[in-house]
C-alpha cells in the first residue's frame, strides 16, 4: 500500500476533506484537536519529513497548513486545520514530537498570536523583546 | 566544582557575514549548552509581499539573500506556476535550461564562498584567499548571462528575463574548464591533508537520527546520510534530464559536510555543461498575464537545502499569503545538538558548518553581558580555533619526524 492509501486508510475518521489540485500536491483537512495524532502518524510512522507550517488569518478563523514532504515520491502532503476561535486561538503543539517544529511554532505564535499548547519553549523568535504585547504583525485585523 | 562561563558570539561578529547571536555556556573547555537568538535581519518580507504585484514579488524575494539570490525567486515562480499547472506545462523549453544554468552556477559560487570562510575559521587563510579568487570567474559568468554579479533578476513567472547569447557559450565552457583544476586543488587540499582531517573529523557531529528529528536540509542532511535532494525528488528545470548524482556521506561531521560541498561543485559543473550543449532554440517567456485563485508550493534545492515558498492567491494581481521557508531556518536550529558536547575551540567551525544564512532565516542570537561573567570576543574565539589547528599541524609534523 502506498503512502497516500495508508494515510486515507488510517486517518479516514479524521479527514474532513481531501484535495489533489496538482500533481504531487495533496491538501487534506483535519480538526484542530486531531493535529497531534496526525503529525505523529505522518512523521513517526510514515517517516515523512516536516518541511514547514504556514499560518494565515482568514475570515473564518486562523488556518494552519502543516507541510509534510514524502521525499521518495516528491509528493507534498499539506494538512490543513482551521481554528475558528478568533478571540483566543489555540492548538496542540507538535514540537514535543520532534524538535524541528520548535522555531516555526514560535514564529506563528508571535506573528499570528496562536497559542501552541504544550510547546516547551514558547518565546519570541524574530521580534525584538520590546515589541508591544498583543500586536501581531501577520494578522489582518489587529 | 564546575564553573560555567558564557561565551557570546555576535550579534555583530567580525567573521560572520551577517548579524547573529549565539550564547555558548561553557564548563572548562566543553560547551554544555547554547542559546540561539535571531531576528536581527527580520524585514517583514512575507508581509511586504502581500502588497506587491506578482512581477514585483520576484524582485522582492531576490533581495532576501545575496548568496542564494536565484533560489528564492526560483522557488517563488515555481509556487505561482504550481497554480498555473506546473513549470513544465507553462515555461518554454529554452527557459527551463537557462533556469537550471543559473541555479547550478549559484551553487558553485555559494559553496566556494563557504569553503573560504571555513578555511579561515580553522586557520587556513590560503584556502580562504584561493576559494574567493576562484569564485570571481563564477561571478563573471553570472555577469555575462544575467548582467549582474548578484541579484540576477532572471526569474519571472512563465520564463526568464534574459537569453544566453550564442557567442557567450564557448566563453562559458572555457571558464568552466578553467575552474576544474581549481576544484581539483581544493579536493586534494581538503581530502588529503592530514591536519584538516584531524581537525574536522568527528567534530560537530550530527547523527542521522538527529538530522531527521531536526528536519535539516541540503548538505547538512546529506553529510549525515539522509538521502534528500529536491533536484531529484521533485525535479524542476531540466534536472531530471541531466546526468548527475546526489552526493551522500555517512559521518555527519564537518569533514563530511566539506566533502559533500566540494563534490557537489563537480556535479553542478557537469549539469551546466550539459545544459549549455543541449539548450534548444525558442522563446524564453510564456508571457503570463493573470494568476487564478488557488494555492501553490514551490521548492528548489538551494545551496543550503530545500527552499520552500507557499503562495495563496484570490484571483487579483497580488498574493494574499506568501510563506517563505529558507533552509537555514531548519539547519541553524540543529546547532543546538551539533555544538553541545564539543570544545570551545571547535565552536566557530561547528556553527559555520551548516553554512548559516541569517538574511534567509531572518533570525539571530542576542548577548547580554552580566556581571561576574567572563566574556570572550569573536577574535579570541577565532584565535582559539586557529591555535588548535596549529597545534595539530605541529603534532602531526613531529610524528612524521619533521
Amino acid at each position: 500500500m502506498d503512502t497516500k492509501e495508508r494515510i486515507k486508510e488510517r486517518l479516514k475518521a479524521n479527514i474532513i476533506s481531501w484535495d489533489e489540485p496538482f500533481p504531487r500536491r495533496i491538501y487534506f483537512s483535519v480538526q484542530p484537536k486531531d493535529i497531534f495524532d496526525t503529525a505523529r502518524f505522518l512523521f513517526k510512522e510514515l517517516g515523512l519529513r516536516f518541511a514547514i507550517a504556514s499560518g494565515m488569518e482568514t475570515p473564518q478563523g486562523f488556518e494552519i497548513l502543516y507541510h509534510f514532504s514524502d521525499d521518495k515520491t516528491g509528493i507534498m502532503y499539506s494538512v490543513r486545520v482551521l481554528i475558528e476561535d478568533k478571540q483566543s486561538p489555540q492548538i496542540d503543539a507538535i514540537t514535543p514530537l520532534f524538535p524541528g517544529a520548535e522555531w516555526i511554532e514560535r514564529e506563528m505564535w508571535e506573528m499570528l498570536g496562536i497559542n501552541f499548547v504544550g510547546h516547551p519553549n514558547l518565546k519570541r523568535l524574530l521580534l525584538s523583546e520590546d515589541w508591544p504585547e498583543g500586536n501581531y504583525p501577520l494578522r489582518h485585523t489587529t | 566544582m564546575s564553573h560555567k562561563v558564557i561565551v557570546p558570539i555576535g550579534p555583530y561578529h567580525p567573521l560572520q557575514e551577517e548579524p547573529e547571536f549565539f550564547r555558548l555556556y561553557v564548563e572548562g573547555e566543553k560547551v554544555v549548552d547554547i542559546d540561539i537568538i535571531i531576528g536581527y535581519n527580520h524585514r517583514g518580507i512575507e508581509k511586504l509581499s502581500e502588497s506587491k504585484h506578482f512581477d514585483q514579488v520576484a524582485f522582492l524575494v531576490e533581495r532576501i539573500c545575496g548568496i542564494c539570490s536565484s533560489s528564492h525567486p526560483y522557488a517563488y515562480v515555481l509556487a505561482v506556476e504550481d497554480i498555473l499547472g506546473g513549470e513544465a506545462k507553462v515555461v518554454p523549453e529554452r527557459a527551463l535550461y537557462i533556469r537550471t544554468v543559473v541555479d547550478e552556477l549559484q551553487r558553485i559560487h555559494s559553496h566556494l564562498l563557504w569553503l573560504g570562510l571555513a578555511g579561515h575559521f580553522i586557520g587556513y587563510n590560503t584556502v580562504w584567499m584561493w576559494a574567493w579568487k576562484y569564485r570571481e570567474p563564477v561571478l563573471d559568468m553570472f555577469e555575462m548571462i544575467t548582467g549582474n554579479r548578484n541579484n540576477y533578476a532572471m526569474f519571472k513567472v512563465g520564463g526568464v528575463r534574459r537569453d544566453i547569447k550564442d557567442e557567450d557559450i564557448p566563453v562559458l565552457h572555457k571558464t568552466l574548464d578553467e575552474l576544474v583544476p581549481a576544484l581539483n586543488m581544493f579536493k586534494g587540499a581538503v581530502m588529503d591533508d592530514p591536519v584538516i582531517r584531524a581537525r574536522l573529523k568527528r567534530v560537530g557531529v550530527l547523527t542521522k537520527e538527529q538530522a531527521i528529528e531536526w528536519c535539516v536540509l541540503g548538505p547538512t542532511a546529506r553529510a549525515s546520510g539522509v538521502d534528500i535532494d529536491i533536484r531529484r525528488d521533485e525535479p524542476y528545470g531540466v534536472c531530471d534530464r541531466l546526468d548527475w548524482k546526489v552526493i551522500i556521506e555517512k559521518d555527519g561531521d564537518i569533514f563530511a559536510k566539506t566533502v559533500v560541498r566540494i563534490l557537489e561543485m563537480y556535479e553542478s559543473l557537469r549539469m551546466i555543461r550539459q545544459c549549455l550543449d543541449a539548450m534548444p532554440r525558442g522563446p524564453i517567456d510564456a508571457d503570463i498575464k493573470d494568476v487564478p485563485a488557488g494555492e501553490g508550493i514551490g521548492r528548489v534545492e538551494a545551496p543550503r537545502g530545500e527552499c520552500l515558498h507557499y503562495i495563496k492567491t484570490d484571483g487579483t494581481n497580488r498574493p494574499i499569503r506568501h510563506k517563505i521557508r529558507a533552509p537555514s531556518f531548519m539547519n541553524v536550529a540543529s546547532d543546538k545538538v551539533a555544538a553541545v558536547g564539543g570544545t570551545i575551540s571547535d565552536a566557530t567551525i561547528t556553527l559555520a558548518a551548516v553554512d548559516p544564512c541569517y538574511c534567509c532565516t531572518e533570525r539571530v542570537v542576542v548577548l547580554k553581558k552580566a556581571d561576574n561573567q567572563k566574556v570572550m570576543n569573536g577574535w579570541d574565539l577565532i584565535k582559539l580555533s586557529q591555535e588548535k589547528t596549529e597545534q595539530l599541524r605541529k603534532a602531526l609534523g613531529d610524528a612524521r619526524g619533521k
